[in-house]
């Protein structure tokens, strides 16, 4: 009998492949997380108790770990995330300016996802590029140099 | 010929990869035989994408490129050319040892690698008793690049002595502080240089297995580590005998989720276990209850990316280079608002001035700067006052500032410090792990009273002054102890920023 993709039974059958796939490495829960959410744009609920089960810690221990990571998400994003980088070199370039013009635009604050349901906006703290801030994520893509010409063109083409 | 255009995150950032896949349409569409390689980024930020041409042996450099100039650049007419990038008076004044190879070679190429330098310290190393190797590392001079500045040799040395059949070495690739970029740069530019290092560690303190710690910020840093890693393995460098030595030593590269504090190595190790990110107290010391509870060195990138250059040309070279007790070189990194901003690796000693004015060129914005914040979130923000202090550690600290990781944020004369340090605060309650009491609960109540003292109440400002000494003496970690650093710094520095308010509604 096969479920259905996206029920309980599903997610938690894939899990268990899953887990069986990295069950071998030392600290497998981190690398489980990742899987799942790269599988599934965010960790299911459904995926918790069979990895407590096979790791043999208590489903508190797995939501207690999951959530403590800003990384997973315990529900789906929307189909483009727009990630802005918040921290000092990108401030000092006018990275405030940009955050409160795509949270303007979107009708959305950090963490939350646009009313047309296109874009998820999240907030991050330094990409790295902080000698071509402010920088940006979009879907995965690092972006450099991101003034307000820059910034309406990335909204515009996510949500086109 | 042989084109050149980097795959640093930052080169990208500005547009390589359209630029590269410019350079292949154009070459197709001339017949021109072209040979692409994705190198690191050579440092220059503001001239990235920085395309290099090599034709016959002769590099020569372009930037910043855009898909439209790649026609001119192939044609060697283009008006961005730079000439050959070694002239280049930003990259001349450098003492490149730790990022010798870094944008000159193709990252993946282990061919390349050994012959600009590489594997020639871990053939000395697997030549030497583990005694020998560490103290090669102790006598350089070496100390950790993290921020700690703790000597790197001594770490080893309490590791190579522990007791225990399994050891590990965990490379601190969590590089979570604004304004740094340096491990970044190296893993995606030079990742063999890691291995390296790892592998000379492994090897020093009868390690066998490492682990590389990524923040998941760094997409290009994991996908080149682990390429590398696999190259390293199927080619004997890593492995049950490393170099056909009999000596056994692999690696592994983990991935973080977004956690600033697992830049501290406790918490780091809790994370790589599969479990919360959590400070532990300290002690019993990671260098003997670390991992899974063994022996563990955990290093900073670049402190395990400079030991291949100190054990190949021994450690009085290295240590030769400096000022007081901070020995060898540092790769600067210079952000935030500045003209110049990259990648700058020069020995201990230079001026803060001479860093943000002389090879940063000023700010970016070409209004004057106000201050520079050295260190990341928790290191000081210095006044151009303070300009005349020498970059190292003891140095820094008697300004009651720190180096860090040796990143310096520039701001002009805009920046509002009020904001700053409430930012500094607001970032400290927002990754707090929890665990203790003053960077948990103060950092919440340090925005709340900034948020007060910005209403125009002064006497909130001994208020903060006070909760910053608790923070700083109560805290378990560098997070909640080191935030003051920003915060008092900006208040002893900054304090009408702090009180305008209060002065524009006595007035």
């Amino acid at each position: 009998m096969t479920a259905a993709p996206g029920t309980d039974d599903a997610i938690a059958r894939r899990t268990d492949e899953i887990i069986s796939g990295l069950i071998g490495l030392e600290g497998p829960l981190l690398p489980i997380f990742h899987a799942l959410q790269a599988e599934y744009g965010h960790v299911p609920a459904a995926a918790l108790p069979p990895i407590a089960d096979r790791l043999n810690i208590s489903r508190a221990e797995v939501h207690g770990v999951m959530s403590f990571y800003h990384d997973f998400r315990s529900h789906p994003a929307a189909a483009h995330v727009v990630k802005l980088c918040r921290a000092e070199a990108c401030q000092s370039l006018g990275a405030d300016q940009i955050a409160e013009r795509a949270q303007e635009k979107l009708g959305t604050g950090f963490h939350g996802t646009s009313a047309d349901g296109k874009v998820t906006l999240e907030e991050v703290f330094c990409l790295g590029l902080c000698a071509c801030g402010p920088a940006a994520m979009v879907d995965g893509k690092v972006v450099g140099r991101v003034d307000e010409a820059r910034l309406d063109q990335i909204l515009k083409e996510v949500r086109a | 010929m042989k084109v050149y255009v980097p795959r640093d995150a930052a080169a990208r950032a500005l547009g390589a990869d359209e630029v590269a896949a410019a350079v292949l349409r154009e070459a197709k569409a001339r017949g021109l035989e072209v040979t692409l390689v994705r190198n690191g980024s050579r440092g220059m930020v503001w001239l990235e994408p920085l395309v290099e041409v090599e034709t016959g042996g002769k590099r020569v450099g372009f930037g910043p490129v855009t898909a439209a100039d790649v026609a001119g650049v192939l044609d060697g007419t283009s008006k961005k050319v730079l000439g050959p990038v070694e002239e280049l008076p930003f990259f001349k004044g450098q003492t490149r040892l730790t990022f010798a190879r870094v944008g000159l070679t193709d990252p993946l190429s282990l061919a390349e690698y050994q012959a600009h330098g590489g594997l020639e310290g871990l053939r000395k190393a697997l030549g030497l008793t583990g005694e020998a190797v560490v103290k090669e590392v102790t006598d350089s001079g070496l100390r950790g690049r993290g921020g700690a500045g703790f000597p790197t040799g001594i770490k080893w040395e309490t590791v190579r002595k522990a007791p225990g059949p399994q050891k590990y070495i965990v490379c601190n690739a969590d590089e979570g502080d604004s304004g740094t970029f340096a491990d970044r740069m190296l893993m995606e530019g030079d990742p063999f240089c890691l291995i390296e290092g790892m592998a000379i560690s492994g090897i020093a303190v009868g390690a066998t297995k490492g682990y590389i710690y990524i923040r998941s910020e760094y997409p290009d840093a994991i996908e080149v580590m682990s390429a590398a890693c696999e190259i390293a393995r199927k080619e004997g460098v890593l492995g049950a005998s490393v170099l056909g030595s009999g000596k056994a030593f692999d690696m592994e590269v983990r991935v973080g989720a977004g956690a600033y504090v697992c830049g501290e190595e406790t918490s780091l190790l809790n994370s790589l276990e599969g479990k919360r990110g959590i400070v532990r107290a300290k002690p019993p010391l990671p260098a003997l209850q670390g991992l899974f509870g063994k022996p563990t060195v955990v290093n900073n990138v670049i402190s395990l990316a400079s030991v291949p250059v100190v054990m190949a040309k021994g450690a009085a070279f290295y240590k030769d280079f400096g000022l007081g007790r901070s020995r060898g070189t540092i790769p600067l990194q210079i952000a935030g608002n500045v003209k110049y901003g990259g990648l700058y690796e020069t020995a201990f000693g230079l001026t803060l001035g001479e860093i943000v004015e002389k090879i940063g060129g000023g700010t970016h914005s070409g209004r004057p700067v106000k201050a520079v914040q050295v260190g990341g979130p928790l290191g000081a923000y210095l006044p151009v006052a303070q300009f005349d202090t020498p970059f190292g550690y003891e140095e820094f600290d008697a300004k009651g500032a720190l180096i860090g990781h040796a990143g310096l944020v520039v701001f002009d004369d805009t920046a509002d410090m009020r904001k700053m340090a409430r930012f500094a605060m607001e970032f400290c309650a927002i990754e707090s792990c929890g665990k203790c009491t003053p960077c948990r609960i103060g950092a919440v109540r340090g925005v709340e009273t900034i948020d007060r003292i910005g209403r125009g109440d002064v006497a909130a400002i001994p208020l903060l002054t006070d909760l910053c000494e608790t923070m700083k003496d109560g805290s378990l970690c560098a997070l909640g102890g080191f935030t003051p650093f920003p915060v008092m710094s900006a208040l002893r520095h900054f304090p009408d920023d702090f009180t305008a308010k209060a002065k524009e509604a006595a007035e």
